[in-house]
């Protein structure tokens, strides 16, 4: 009883939002994203300062959980867009047969690689790296095998349940192939421990718990321009580094598709792009100005490999993950 | 089952059965809508070892967990000292942290950059390494050495303080004092206490994770979550669901199997206080309580110094909004737990075969919060919106959650009122209401204030299932935690870490306290 008197006293508030009949677009994303220093807010205002609509951004967990909440959610979903998926989720994703094509795909995207894709749009992108404080490590390595041999500890994100933590599996496949299983072994004594998610591994880092942390090359800008702290730093890898894309694609279902069109065309705007170095800590797809801080960062080459890579061939690489490091 | 069954009216019977039929929709319903989904199957490879390593840290956890508890518990009991009832509260609230929050605490003391490993480097040592089966133990039994030992002491708490003071005009000696007190309480309490930590460690996935130091430490939950999450394999998430409750219905079973209550009679000054004036037991006790409230204290302090650093720099827009929606679900799902448990109770007192019903509450702890979030998402999206019901699901699966705890702290107080009083109660023809407010209600208060705070505690700190459901503009304290970390502000999460254990806290400690001066 009391519940239901408690889920009506709780959607009053939402009919009065409904209420002022412009045009809704619900933009499903990750969580960071909607947070008041994420790019979620500023790209609202901007979005809503032309658009005569009302621009909800709905956040569900990481962008693996988004992906699985539309698979859930399927034709009966709210959202019009999702944004917030990556490369190594998109043919997941476009498996799903929820997504409509671009109405006009991007022309030309300042991107590390050729990138054509008829229903996905890049909206920012970067790499991972491992990331350590200069102040403490000067023995800085080069690539895989150097880490493995040093006796540095790192922290790293378990691929089954964390996005970066998929990428890295990804990279060491990509970088070394059939070798892939040995390096992992080779990196065992290293690991200090594997977490659940970005956050926690991040933390531990700061709190001194490692040498380094899996991350991304972009993370040593955040704490230059937000906290005037230049200790951190990125290692660039010779094999290259893997590179993270995110994209924003259309649902085929969006009652308000001219609307999530428009939507899709404002993120190669100024306005969207500009927002995006100092709030979601990635780089523009545009050629956009970075902020000053961003020159200091290393700038790698993206390691050769299947950018988009099936579901099949992620399960394999987890497994084997999983095994390397169980012996 | 304690004796005659009660006086029960009819309608009571009935809503005891609706809130039964409440517990099996959570426990049973969900698991069924993931395996009416397709799925390739379950776990592969890391199937065995999953439930291997699951087993091994949830029966240490336990185990070390009640060990450590009776010598505390013991200590508890029969020692008077300033700060005794501050550390009894005090004891509830390593219990109610995200496990996050509770992670970073451990890790800012035992950590490698943490204080041990500090004073270790002055010394030219190096630093300590907890990662490993070791971490999650140490994780696991900070979280549930106190809620073993606020269950054993209530044990203690039980026995008429007579007893005692017979004990000592009759000059009892040691042996004696063990088989006729001690015996009988540890027999009533060490299985439940076991029980409850084993099925609170067996879900563990985050700190398993993180402290495990790798995918050897890999829990049950997380291939559940994996499967659920990155595979998208719902009924491959549904049957290692069902090896969980599997697991949990066994461990229930045994449980039951050993416990038996523990008969003292009634009494009007219930309390163990026995100051031996002998040096050597009363050192040995000073000393375990010093011990465990360093081993408690500590990470706490580092939560709240860290916290209140984080807060120097700000309160974090959304907070205030976040802390009255966390109250609201917090409060809304304790008064929903209440209403259940007394009602299960009450059927379970009732009919044939209670015992069977008192297992099945059990397994609520053996659910996996993923799996219950997305089976009731699949069964709710094809009609309603599940943004619309974010806030009743979420009170209502926290309380459920919470219900096994309830039932196994209030059920054996509510036997102990029914044998004392039942007869007198009988006498003066109080029955239904009557007989819950004047014979029930006064002799279970303190229980029921411990059980109740528990449960508006952790409904505080849980991210269960609102990840799932959470509506555009609503967060809770944990959520909003969670959030700012993933946007690197690791000091404003920490001060609202810091902000959510305190009201956690603070509404543990009104409910407990609100017991215990009945």
């Amino acid at each position: 009883m009391k519940n239901i008197l408690f889920a009506a006293a709780l959607s009053l508030p939402f009919g009065g939002v409904m209420a002022q009949n412009l045009p809704e677009l619900n933009v499903y994303t990750y969580d960071s994203f909607v947070t008041d220093w994420g790019p979620g807010p500023k790209i609202k205002a901007a979005f809503e300062a032309e658009c005569t609509c009302t621009l909800n951004f709905i956040a569900a967990g990481d962008g693996a959980a988004l992906l699985s909440r539309l698979r859930l959610e399927g034709a009966r979903s709210k959202a019009d867009i999702a944004l917030g998926l990556d490369n190594s989720l998109m043919e997941q994703a476009r498996a799903l047969g929820l997504f409509a094509p671009l109405a006009a795909p991007p022309q030309e995207l300042n991107l590390p690689v050729a990138w054509q894709d008829d229903t996905f749009m890049p909206y920012d992108w970067g790499y991972l790296a491992f990331v350590y404080d200069n102040t403490r490590l000067q023995d800085v390595p080069d690539s895989f095998t150097a880490l493995a041999a040093s006796d540095l500890d790192i922290i790293i994100q378990d691929p089954r349940s964390s996005t970066p933590g998929l990428g890295l599996a990804l990279w060491v496949k990509a970088a070394y192939g059939d070798q892939a299983s040995g390096i992992w072994a080779d990196l065992a004594d290293n690991i200090v421990t594997v977490t659940k998610g970005w956050s926690e591994a991040y933390g531990m880092f700061l709190n001194g718990e490692a040498d380094m942390v899996l991350s991304y090359t972009t993370s040593p800008a955040y704490h230059l321009i937000a906290e005037g702290d230049n200790s951190k730093s990125a290692a660039a890898f010779i094999e290259g580094h893997y590179l993270q894309i995110e994209v924003a694609a259309k649902l085929a279902n969006s009652p308000e598709s001219e609307l999530a069109d428009r939507f899709l065309a404002f993120i190669t705007s100024d306005a969207f792009q500009s927002i995006i170095p100092e709030t979601n800590w990635m780089y523009p797809v545009t050629d956009t100005p970075l902020p000053e801080g961003f020159a200091s960062l290393i700038t790698p080459k993206p390691v050769s490999g299947d950018l988009t890579p099936s579901a099949t061939a992620k399960s394999a690489v987890v497994e084997e993950w999983v095994a390397a490091l169980s012996q | 089952m304690g004796g005659r069954p009660e006086p029960v009216t009819r309608p009571s019977k009935i809503f005891g059965w609706a809130a039964l039929f409440a517990v099996a929709l959570l426990v049973i319903v969900p698991v069924l809508a993931l395996l009416s989904k397709a799925g390739t199957g379950g776990g592969g490879a890391l199937f065995w070892p999953a439930i291997r390593f699951t087993l091994l840290q949830a029966s240490l956890s336990a185990l070390i967990s009640v060990a450590l508890a009776v010598p505390l518990a013991k200590a508890l009991a029969r020692r008077r000292f300033t700060g005794r009832r501050l550390m009894i509260s005090l004891l509830g609230a390593p219990f109610i942290l995200p496990s996050i929050v509770a992670v970073f605490g451990l890790l800012a003391i035992w950590g490698r950059g943490g204080v041990f490993s500090d004073l270790l480097a002055m010394a030219d040592l190096g630093p300590l390494d907890i990662y490993g089966l070791k971490g999650v133990l140490l994780a696991h039994v900070f979280f549930n050495l106190p809620l073993a030992t606020r269950l054993l002491l209530q044990g203690w708490q039980a026995v008429p303080a007579e007893h005692f003071r017979l004990a000592t005009q009759l000059d009892l000696g040691r042996p004696a004092r063990f088989r006729l007190f001690d015996l009988p309480i540890l027999r009533s309490t060490v299985p439940t206490a076991l029980l409850l930590v084993f099925m609170l460690a067996m879900s563990s996935f985050a700190v398993a994770l993180a402290l495990g130091g790798g995918p050897k430490a890999s829990t049950i939950e997380l291939a559940i979550y994996q499967a659920l999450r990155f595979e998208f394999d719902l009924a491959g998430a549904a049957r290692l669901a069902i090896v969980q409750l599997l697991i949990g219905l066994t461990a229930a079973a045994l449980a039951f199997r050993l416990g038996r209550g523990a008969v003292f009679g009634g009494s009007l000054h219930i309390g163990y206080h026995e100051e031996s004036r002998q040096i050597w037991p009363r050192l040995l006790d000073g000393v375990v309580i010093v011990a465990a409230a360093l081993f408690i204290g500590l990470p706490l302090l580092a939560i709240l110094l860290n916290g209140l650093n984080g807060l120097l720099t700000g309160l974090p827009p959304g907070l205030f909004g976040a802390l009255k929606t966390s109250l609201i679900v917090a409060l809304t799902s304790t008064l929903l737990a209440l209403g259940l448990v007394l009602l299960l109770i009450h059927l379970i007192n009732s009919v044939q075969g209670g015992g069977r019903i008192e297992l099945f509450v059990m397994l609520l702890m053996a659910t996996s919060p993923f799996v219950i979030g997305t089976g009731l998402f699949i069964l709710l999206n094809p009609f309603v919106s599940p943004f619309a019901l974010a806030l009743p699901i979420t009170a209502l699966v926290n309380a459920a959650l919470a219900l096994p705890l309830m039932l196994r702290i209030l059920r054996p107080a509510m036997q102990r009122a029914e044998r004392d009083y039942g007869q007198l109660a009988d006498t003066l023809g109080l029955s239904g209401w009557s007989r819950f407010r004047w014979l029930t209600w006064p002799q279970i208060r303190p229980e029921l204030g411990f059980a109740t705070g528990l449960a508006a505690a952790l409904s505080m700190g849980d991210l269960g299932v609102i990840t799932l459901f959470a509506p555009p503009d609503t967060q809770t304290l944990p959520l909003l935690m969670y959030r700012l970390m993933g946007s690197y502000r690791m000091d404003a999460a920490a001060g609202v870490a810091l902000i959510l254990l305190a009201s956690s806290f603070a509404l543990f400690y009104l409910f407990d306290k609100g017991g215990r001066h009945a």
